[in-house]
């Protein structure tokens, strides 16, 4: 492809096109076509055509209906609670935690330090992130074992297990809020002080700016980043994998299980599964972009 | 007006210092655990164990070599697409961006799933020998580091007039080898580079991918360990966590702006 000659750059809308001259515009965009079909289009439209199959290669619905079976129902019931709940709470911590951060009080040095460490903590996760926890919260983790010989109070006589549903979420907080942090920042160093000298100059407190100016400006973004936080646990497998060992049926865990061997000994409801988090996803990505568009128009 | 500010301050102090705390006590942690191997000493026996075991070398290095390679395949097959797209056929773009938004909406676990669903039987049956599952995985990972990549490439060819820089390199005899390594890719130089970066962080540590092309990845590796011993993994955690941070460390000195933000945010969880 370095051989040709490049054609010259015209306005599409000027010249119609000879047929030469597009096949040599398209011919530069294949190998990344051909990529994207190999590896993203072809791996998950096999995922929907299988959900329609049963062992024998046949036609049916019954993967489908058999999602609803209670087994399967409650992988995903699990996996959306723990999605909605780490959204929502890393929502709002890294909400007030980027409010604080750029808040003028703050001293300056912290921004980037905080800035830099949300990089890397919502980048930090899987199997180090698992034991990092073990090493705080498990039973002889450091704060477990300060609080129980220095303060006297055993978390895990009290019932808390690190294995457990909170014990996962207190985990992947610790890469949703500081994603929050990175996403709304900026959003809101785009909140005009003009808009808040205006408001305040016409009489308005302080609660009343944000009810009626501040949180309807953030309120796309704010919700759009926490539909992008629900997708980030929803689709997590390595940290709970090395967290819980697979002892949380997780939607993700069991289609690990269905990988490492045919457990639910039908092929197709796998990929059945498999489809159902696509779906997920999809509504959920979908609403953000669609938020995240209409955020846009007030912060630029 | 005085009391609201000190309460103002107050509940901003408050999420801050929640803030570090939680930051800064999982890596307190992990960090006190490795240094207690011995009993009642604090040592860096762990570390040293960690590290004198050869499959650690080679678990790691393979993850090395697996992040360069996708790094180079990902710039090759992303900066001229991206390229010509925004020269030639800018009605692409919105397929492109449906393209590149694709990997947020199917996660690792799916994408394996998916890809052992094709390429391990007849007619593509790939993951056979050590080379194809190999180039599979790579294939995976560019998958997980187009998001961010094209985006951040993306972005610095809107900032910097492609048309008119290629223009004026085409009227003064420039080839296009010539055009995107003399002049296209030195203006994306900081783009690239945090996005490679974030790609080696998000490769080396990765795990679904490859523990189920069953390669001897440094993720699986770490999570064996994880299986067996006790303050070895919480070192090599630490390693990890290191060589995220200076990763992230280098990308936020590189792009002390706004713009390069966007480009943080990967995945690989």
């Amino acid at each position: 492809m370095a051989e040709q000659a490049m054609p010259a750059i015209i306005d599409q809308k000027q010249v119609t096109e000879s047929p030469l001259r597009r096949v040599v515009i398209w011919a530069g965009v294949m190998p990344f076509l051909l990529f994207a079909l190999l590896f993203m289009l072809l791996p998950s439209s096999s995922l929907f055509v299988k959900s329609f199959l049963d062992n024998e290669g046949n036609f049916t619905f019954n993967n489908l209906i058999e999602l609803f079976r209670p087994d399967i129902f409650r992988t995903f019931v699990l996996s959306i609670q723990i999605s909605a709940a780490t959204a929502i709470l890393g929502g709002l911590f890294g909400f007030f935690l980027a409010y604080a951060m750029i808040s003028p009080g703050t001293p300056r040095f912290l921004r980037p330090l905080l800035t830099t460490f949300s990089g890397v903590a919502s980048n930090f996760a899987g199997v180090p992130l698992a034991f990092a926890f073990v090493a705080t919260l498990g039973r002889t983790g450091f704060i477990s074992a300060f609080l129980r010989n220095v303060l006297h109070i055993d978390i895990y006589a009290a019932g808390f297990n690190l294995y457990s549903f909170l014990g996962l979420s207190l985990t992947y907080l610790y890469f949703q809020f500081p994603l929050m942090v990175l996403v709304m920042a900026p959003a809101l160093e785009g909140l005009k002080q003009e808009w808040r000298e205006a408001s305040e100059n016409l009489g308005a407190t302080g609660i009343q700016y944000w009810r009626f100016i501040g949180l309807p400006i953030l309120l796309p973004s704010l919700l759009g980043t926490m539909l992008l936080l629900f997708g980030n646990a929803f689709g997590a497998y390595a940290t709970a994998y090395a967290l819980t060992g697979g002892n949380l049926p997780l939607v993700t865990i069991a289609i690990g299980a269905q990988i490492r061997g045919d457990v639910l000994h039908n092929v197709g409801l796998g990929n059945a599964m498999a489809l159902g988090m696509v779906i997920v996803m999809v509504v959920c990505i979908g609403a953000y972009s669609l938020l995240q568009r209409r955020a846009e128009r007030w912060l630029r | 007006m005085k009391r609201t500010a000190v309460w103002n301050s107050i509940w901003n102090w408050f999420w801050l210092v929640l803030g570090i705390l939680y930051f800064m006590l999982p890596l307190l942690s992990t960090l006190i655990f490795s240094l207690q191997k011995r009993r009642n000493e604090i040592s860096l026996a762990a570390y040293q164990s960690a590290f004198a075991d050869p499959e650690f070398l080679h678990t790691f290095s393979f993850s090395l070599e697996l992040a360069v390679l996708t790094i180079i395949f990902a710039i090759l097959l992303i900066v001229p697409t991206a390229f010509w797209v925004h020269l030639y056929l800018p009605r692409l773009r919105p397929v492109m961006e449906l393209l590149t938004l694709l990997p947020f909406v199917i996660p690792a676990i799916i994408l394996v799933f998916g890809i052992i669903g094709i390429y391990s039987r007849p007619p593509l049956l790939l993951t056979v020998n050590k080379a194809t599952t190999t180039g599979l995985l790579v294939a995976g990972y560019i998958v997980l580091s187009l998001p961010y990549l094209y985006r951040s490439v993306d972005l610095g060819l809107r900032a910097m007039d492609v048309r008119n820089l290629t223009e004026a390199a085409q009227s003064l005899g420039a080839s296009w080898p010539r055009i995107l390594f003399r002049i296209i890719l030195p203006n994306l130089r900081t783009a690239l580079l945090s996005g490679a970066l974030l790609t080696l962080a998000i490769v080396v540590g990765e795990v679904t991918l490859a523990t189920f092309l069953g390669l001897p990845a440094f993720g699986p590796y770490l999570f064996l360990v994880g299986q067996h011993l006790a303050y070895e993994p919480a070192a090599l955690s630490l390693v990890s966590f290191g060589l995220t941070w200076a990763a992230m460390g280098i990308i936020s000195l590189l792009t002390s702006g706004v713009t390069g933000r966007q480009a943080q945010i990967g995945g690989g969880h």
